[in-house]
């Protein structure tokens, strides 16, 4: 079985300027999103707050569920409907004892639904300061990550094969943060693993055309880098498409069947491995041969 | 050749038997008895959001066990001055980690500083001038030694949480102190969870105060409370309604004696109404201690104190020889049986706060289990067939592969006792998704080198030869970027950095390592004219 043929001659070159301004699209209008939406949409876990998620016996109305909480001290949650019979409440504010929370939530939701109709399956409080520490070490986690990928692929590479790779990874975190905004999506902890994962992923495939890149531009001295990227791409690109492929079955499954709790973070994912394929072809191969015009490293190659 | 493909052959073979064995407890429950008593019995180790259970962070207001400590000394020191005749009038007393005295004359205050120099180096005078005359000092714990009470109570908190957490009986607990004054508390597959937060949460500081019956309770009510008194409440059981009540008493400031003294406490029934209560030992030098205590103060109302709540307030009858006392206060059983292990394991040197708090329950945990293990089968199964539909016989040494990975990568994970978060398993799906990647490149090397019309033997080996490098690269790349989500990271962002990291170290094994020796005894020798590829 093939799914192309052998040999492919696509001038995916020729195709980067419109690209690169596509992006640049998407990234604005994300950026723009953010701002509509007054910000991310923040989780507990970066905000602070309370959550509370209840699996009712019997369809159980939303006013209820407002009103059981609201008395317990709870003022302005916001109630999702998490699967059947099951809703999320969250309040913005971890306010009250949070040494006695269990036993206010248990309470509040035994006088309001009866013992025995409903049953308690997660409760998270987060606080502001623990909040902010989280924030701060999630952005450390991730730039972090970037500085060593950098180092890594200066060192294995050039180090202009390493600013494109970075720049299709930062490439790939804003359009998976354009997705989020643009679909309401929260913020949480899993968004930053699925942030993670999709910059290994993103780098795993941008190694592999680079270093089909490097090997080409050693065999061939005397021919130009345009011609070296679309060859390299035209080559690995059966890879790319196979590869690519298999993951996006495996994120589909895991979208459909894995369960309520990483439905968000397989949509990051999703929208992230998507962008890393594309990125990998359409960005990072471009900034390579900007910067090859900016200082051409001929004498390099003839080594 | 041939005897290289066999080492190399048995080297993988061992390694799976190695990570079947540590499989073996996760999956079955009915091992034989010798196996329990030679080989490794531990199973995969679940995260909270799987197997449900607390998680606490918790802050150890350390700030608080320096201003005791201040308390304790400015007490100290009171007394001192007063033996002295030093004259003197304290203005604030260790409140915010200052205490302020105020002098009449010049040498009050150069009898203060040379006793201050003199007998109590962890002082220091923060502050002096003159006000109306007077001689104002503000005094402080030294810096340094403020720093080292601060670590010494962030240490201590952590020991005495730990004692308590033992004793209240969950399986695998995780006691870790994080940053400079953090505690992270789990607790796996714990039930009453209030329960266990207040065992954790409470400060447990137990003190013996005099009940003050000369001044009257009315008068101190209404804001007039003598000096070097305190009002505290007493809580009460109210049998018939089952309420508890709060009566105010007037107690004597001074702490006679504190828990420090303990040696143990237990629950007891009494006999009278079979209520459960606590019955403590003190040690050697506090049953001393004890008992001219209670000797002085025959007659008197004796208040036991546990974090400035009168738990019972008796009359001494008789001087208390034998160090042993009871705390009585109408228990339930499980209040009596939490409070003798709080008495056991110490008071907290300083208060704690819970900062976070994440409770997940039992079937929830359950459900992402099943949930995340069916998509993974799922997705692993449609990986397998695929391969073998588009690489045909060599698709399948790419599905033999992959199986290795998930088991290796399962057992190096038991081994290591790394835990399973639910992003793990899709660090794992990912972990697949490279594992797949790197035999596509081999592979594709393959058929490119086979295109140029190399034999099969010299295609395989040039394709592994090529592909090598970037698998290397890519697999090292991503691997760089674990190690730093692992440093930096916390809560699921580590759990899935864990797996990924231990993932990719395996796939790149059985993707280079384990395939090869499939291909290298396939065409060793014989002379075949294409590869189903």
């Amino acid at each position: 079985m093939e799914i192309l043929k052998s040999e492919t001659h696509y001038n995916f070159v020729k195709l980067m300027k419109p690209t690169v301004f596509l992006s640049l699209a998407v990234i604005i209008i994300g950026i723009a999103s953010l701002i509509w939406h007054g910000g991310p949409n923040y989780g507990i876990d970066f905000s602070g707050g309370t959550l509370i998620q209840i699996k009712f016996k019997n369809a159980t109305h939303t006013d209820k569920i407002r009103s059981a909480f609201q008395s317990a001290g709870f003022e302005g949650s916001i109630i999702q409907d998490y699967g059947p019979l099951e809703v999320m409440v969250r309040t913005p504010e971890t306010g009250k004892n949070a040494a006695s929370l269990t036993t206010d939530v248990e309470k509040a939701a035994q006088t309001a639904f009866g013992a025995g109709n409903y049953e308690i399956r997660r409760i998270e409080m987060v606080g502001p300061k623990v909040g902010k520490d989280l924030t701060r070490k999630a952005i450390l986690a991730i730039i972090f990550s970037w500085i060593g990928i950098l180092v890594y692929v200066g060192i294995r590479f050039e180090f202009r094969y390493a600013l494109g790779g970075i720049i299709a990874l930062v490439h790939d975190v804003l359009i998976t943060i354009t997705f989020l905004s643009l679909f309401d999506k929260e913020f949480d902890l899993n968004i930053v693993a699925a942030l993670l994962t999709i910059i290994g992923y993103s780098i795993n495939d941008t190694i592999v055309i680079f270093d089909r890149i490097r090997e080409n531009a050693r065999k061939n001295i005397r021919q130009s880098l345009d011609d070296i990227i679309n060859a390299s791409v035209n080559q690995t690109l059966s890879r790319t498409i196979l590869t690519s492929f298999t993951v996006f079955i495996v994120l589909l499954v895991l979208f459909f069947f894995g369960g309520q709790v990483i439905h968000d973070f397989t949509f990051a994912l999703i929208v992230g491995t998507v962008s890393g394929v594309y990125s990998t072809v359409f960005i990072a191969s471009p900034i390579v041969l900007l910067f090859e015009k900016i200082r051409p490293s001929g004498l390099k190659r003839k080594k | 050749m041939l005897k290289s493909i066999r080492i190399r052959a048995a080297i993988v073979i061992l390694l799976c038997l190695a990570a079947l064995v540590y499989l073996a407890p996760s999956l079955s429950t009915t091992l034989p008895e010798s196996w329990k008593k030679y080989l490794p019995m531990d199973k995969i180790h679940l995260g909270l959001d799987l197997q449900g259970g607390m998680h606490l962070v918790l802050e150890v207001d350390a700030a608080k066990a320096v201003e005791s400590t201040l308390a304790r000394s400015i007490n100290d020191l009171k007394e001192n001055m007063m033996e002295k005749r030093i004259r003197f009038k304290l203005t604030t007393n260790a409140a915010g980690g200052n205490a302020a005295f105020e002098f009449p004359d010049a040498p009050a205050r150069d009898a203060f500083d040379s006793l201050l120099a003199k007998q109590y180096p962890d002082l220091e005078v923060a502050s002096s001038g003159t006000v109306e005359g007077k001689g104002i000092a503000t005094v402080k714990i030294k810096d340094k030694r403020a720093l080292e009470i601060k670590k010494m109570a962030v240490e201590q908190s952590l020991e005495t949480i730990r004692n308590r957490v033992d004793q209240f009986g969950v399986t695998e607990p995780e006691i870790i102190p994080q940053g400079a004054d953090r505690i992270i508390v789990q607790l796996p597959g714990i039930k009453d969870t209030a329960r266990a937060k207040s065992l954790i949460g409470r400060t447990a500081l137990l003190e013996f105060k005099l009940v003050d019956e000369e001044n009257s309770l009315d008068e101190a009510l209404k804001g007039n409370i003598p000096e070097g008194d305190v009002i505290a409440s007493e809580s009460r059981l109210d049998r018939t309604s089952g309420r508890r009540n709060e009566i105010p008493l007037l107690l004597k400031n001074r702490t006679l004696m504190s828990g420090d003294a303990l040696e143990s406490a237990k629950v007891q029934i009494g006999d009278r109404f079979g209520e459960p209560h606590v019955s403590i030992k003190f040690n050697s030098q506090g049953a001393t201690e004890f008992e001219r205590i209670t000797g002085e103060n025959v007659k008197k109302r004796l208040a036991i104190v546990l974090d400035g709540v009168v738990h019972s307030a008796p009359v001494i009858q008789e001087k208390i020889s034998g160090g042993e006392a009871q705390i009585t206060g109408s228990f339930t059983m499980e209040e009596a049986s939490d409070l003798a292990i709080v008495l056991r394991a110490g008071a907290l040197p300083a208060p704690v706060t819970i900062l976070e708090e994440r409770t997940v329950g039992p079937s929830l945990g359950q459900d992402s289990i099943d949930k995340g293990t069916w998509a993974s089968v799922i997705a692993g199964i449609l990986i397998l067939l695929f391969m073998i539909a588009y690489y045909k016989a060599t698709g399948l040494v790419a599905d033999v592969a992959l199986a290795m990975n998930m088991l290796l990568l399962l057992g190096v994970m038991v081994a290591f006792k790394a835990t399973l978060t639910l992003p793990g398993i899709a660090g794992i799906v990912l972990t697949i998704g490279m594992a797949v990647d790197a035999n596509v490149l081999i592979n594709e090397r393959i058929k490119e080198e086979l295109r140029t019309g190399k034999t099969p033997r010299a295609a395989i080996e040039a394709g592994y030869q090529k592909a090598f490098l970037t698998i290397f690269d890519s697999n090292v790349t991503t691997l760089v970027a674990a190690l730093f989500l692992f440093g930096f990271g916390t809560g699921p962002v580590k759990g899935f950095a864990v797996t990924l990291t231990i993932g990719i170290l395996v796939s790149m094994f059985t993707a280079v390592f384990v395939t090869r020796i499939i291909f290298d005894y396939f065409v060793w020798n014989r002379k075949i004219e294409k590869i189903s590829i």
